[in-house]
């Protein structure tokens, strides 16, 4: 063969087939990359909140709030598994235009656990709040949702130190990467049996677990404007995005996951969210100025 | 022929004096076997828990006191004499390391018999050790009143050359001390689905075995550390790479087994035990006969039953 210096260092017209290796830590491959053991992963997320709550944090009691969803109905049947219906409360926390169907499921839930329920309108907090600052329906939807999730959630903690009962979070792992919740709000809760498994993870386990079928069955929505639906914000099913943020957090470029069956606009959507939420799954960016900076030079675990 | 005894605890994170305690509660249990045990394999940072970053500062001892206080344990214990493993964070001339100790206890020579100092540090991922520790220098087989014998600590094991290390200083016996988070769905030769890490912990532990003909005692810490779960899952390898004993998952438990160390692995017999409860684990302890346990149906088979 004749040398030639045009080619010669150059990539093989076809790549060699990329090799078949198992790497541990991927999980089930490529057939369904978001498949979970259910079986396995009820035990591992029961035993999580044994420890976190009871051994590591010496509460006795867990504090769910309900919104009637399929996150929130799970986090309730764990917490009954891990710690005894006697000791779960499930609160339902409605606001005037909030859906009756949230309630009805929320109350499915508490009746099928036989777990002890608070019901708190926050309906007069939220206007209350919003009638000092409000100028001419000025308000936003989003506004809107914001004050009446973290309302949410100084209604939680104040019910934990009540009931001393420790709040217990249900923000999936596809909302966090989405940054699709309220910030210092819906993932405040100090534990949280399902920040690491994807929407459509959480669907099979709390399949697996017994949630109704009613609760299974509809569409995933915040509830904080009427007839929201998360999916019709997005304009992408979960099936979808859950696998592209798959792909994306597994290290895969765009236009390698586009390779895979997405649109283009389907993958930009989701990688500009992502990549435009880092901050929200922080703590508040500090000023440092010492060699003792919390965080950065004195290092401790959160259960040391 | 040496009775092996491995813990599989939950330790209090950056208690010494609880996890002391507790390790003197499993030697409390161990001195009721018949035939008594000659060596308890605890897991890596037993005294301590894993993740203490800074931390270790506060809950690094000399092996000196590691070995004065076990000493004490153990005489409070009123067991025989017994050999144990412990994993620990270590302080020596002002420099940290994740040390294991192995130490005999109560009998004509008491003494430390090694320290191993970890070489190879995870710091990638979830780990962050280097920052926190240094590095060990050397892996070296030692004697014991029951044979040869030679430590490594987690992420030692995943690096074949310490394995061969370990086998051509004439080691029969290779200690295993683990705190490894589980990550990951997996599924093991039975078909059986488990974190992804615990299978492919199996198989380096039987690739070591089987490799040089070494017994391998894995003992895996148990618990969940800011969210990160040890899963338990102690093995026992034969030199023929066969799993003879396995600890169960995410729960405290001390298994037993006796190992044939110049024979072949058909000598094994074992038990396990297992305990939700921390009040009742180290408590909890289970002499099975010749189960030949193994198989995780026999793991779900075994009774529990506090003595």
């Amino acid at each position: 063969m004749q040398f030639d210096p045009a080619t010669n260092g150059t990539a093989p017209r076809s790549p060699l087939p990329a090799p078949k290796i198992h790497v541990v830590g991927r999980g089930v491959e490529e057939g369904d990359p978001l498949a979970i053991d259910p079986d396995l992963a009820r035990r591992w997320l029961t035993s999580f909140l044994k420890d976190e709550v009871v051994r590591r944090r010496g509460f006795t009691k867990g504090i769910v709030g309900l919104s009637g969803g399929v996150d929130s109905s799970l986090t309730a049947f764990l917490a009954v598994e891990a710690l005894g219906k006697e000791n779960v409360i499930g609160v339902r926390m409605p606001y005037r235009t909030s859906s009756p169907e949230s309630l009805d499921h929320a109350l499915l839930v508490i009746q099928t656990l036989g777990i002890q329920a608070v019901t708190i309108d926050i309906t007069a907090a939220v206007n209350g709040y919003l009638a000092q600052v409000e100028q001419n329906g000025d308000v936003d939807p989003t506004r809107r949702g914001n004050v009446m999730a973290r309302e949410r959630m100084i209604v939680l903690f104040d019910l934990s130190a009540k009931y001393k009962a420790l709040p217990i979070g249900t923000s999936n792992k596809s909302e966090r990467l989405l940054g699709y919740f309220t910030w210092h709000a819906d993932d405040t809760p100090p534990v949280n049996p399902l920040g690491d498994l994807f929407k459509t993870q959480v669907r099979a386990l709390a399949r697996h677990v017994g949630v109704p079928e009613v609760i299974l069955r509809k569409p995933p929505t915040p509830d904080l404007v009427p007839g929201q639906t998360t999916e019709g914000d997005f304009g992408i099913s979960y099936d979808k995005v859950d696998r592209i943020l798959y792909y994306l957090i597994r290290g895969m470029k765009p236009a390698e996951v586009v390779a895979r069956g997405f649109t283009p606009e389907e993958v930009a959507k989701v990688a500009g969210r992502l990549e435009s939420t880092h901050w929200k799954r922080r703590l508040p960016t500090v000023a440092m100025m010492s060699q003792t900076a919390i965080g950065e030079f004195y290092l401790r675990p959160v259960d040391y | 022929m040496p009775r092996l005894a491995i813990a599989q605890l939950r330790p209090t994170k950056g208690d010494y004096g609880a996890n002391l305690q507790k390790i003197g509660g499993v030697l409390a249990q161990i001195a009721k076997l018949d035939p008594p045990a000659d060596l308890v394999v605890f897991p890596e940072t037993a005294t301590s828990g894993y993740f203490v970053e800074g931390g270790v500062r506060d809950v690094a001892v000399t092996a000196g006191t590691l070995f004065r206080d076990l000493t004490v344990e153990h005489e409070a214990a009123g067991a025989p004499p017994v050999d144990v493993a412990i994993g620990f964070y270590e302080v020596f001339q002002n420099h940290f390391y994740n040390s294991c100790l192995y130490a005999s206890l109560g009998n004509a020579a008491p003494g430390i018999r090694q320290v191993h100092r970890k070489v190879f540090l995870p710091t990638y991922g979830v780990f962050d050790e280097e920052r926190f520790v240094d590095r060990g220098r050397e892996i070296r087989a030692f004697d014991t009143r029951w044979g040869r014998a030679a430590i490594l600590i987690c992420e030692d094991a995943w690096h074949s050359l310490s394995g061969t290390i370990a086998a051509l200083q004439g080691a029969q016996l290779v200690i295993v001390p683990s705190a490894s988070p589980a990550r990951g769905t997996g599924m093991d030769e039975e078909g059986i689905r488990l974190p992804a890490s615990v299978v492919r912990w199996e198989r380096i532990l039987r690739g070591m075995a089987d490799e040089h003909g070494v017994w391998v005692a894995f003992a895996s810490l148990v618990g969940f550390e800011g969210g990160k779960g040890f899963p338990g899952g102690s093995v026992v390898v034969s030199p023929a790479g066969d799993i003879v004993l396995r600890g169960p998952l995410f729960e405290e438990a001390v298994l037993t087994l006796r190992c044939r160390l110049r024979g072949d692995h058909a000598g094994a017999s074992g038990g396990a035990a297992a305990s939700g409860s921390r009040s009742q684990s180290a408590a909890s302890h289970q002499e099975s006969g010749e189960r030949g346990a193994g198989s995780r149906g026999q793991e779900a088979q075994a009774e529990r039953r506090a003595v």
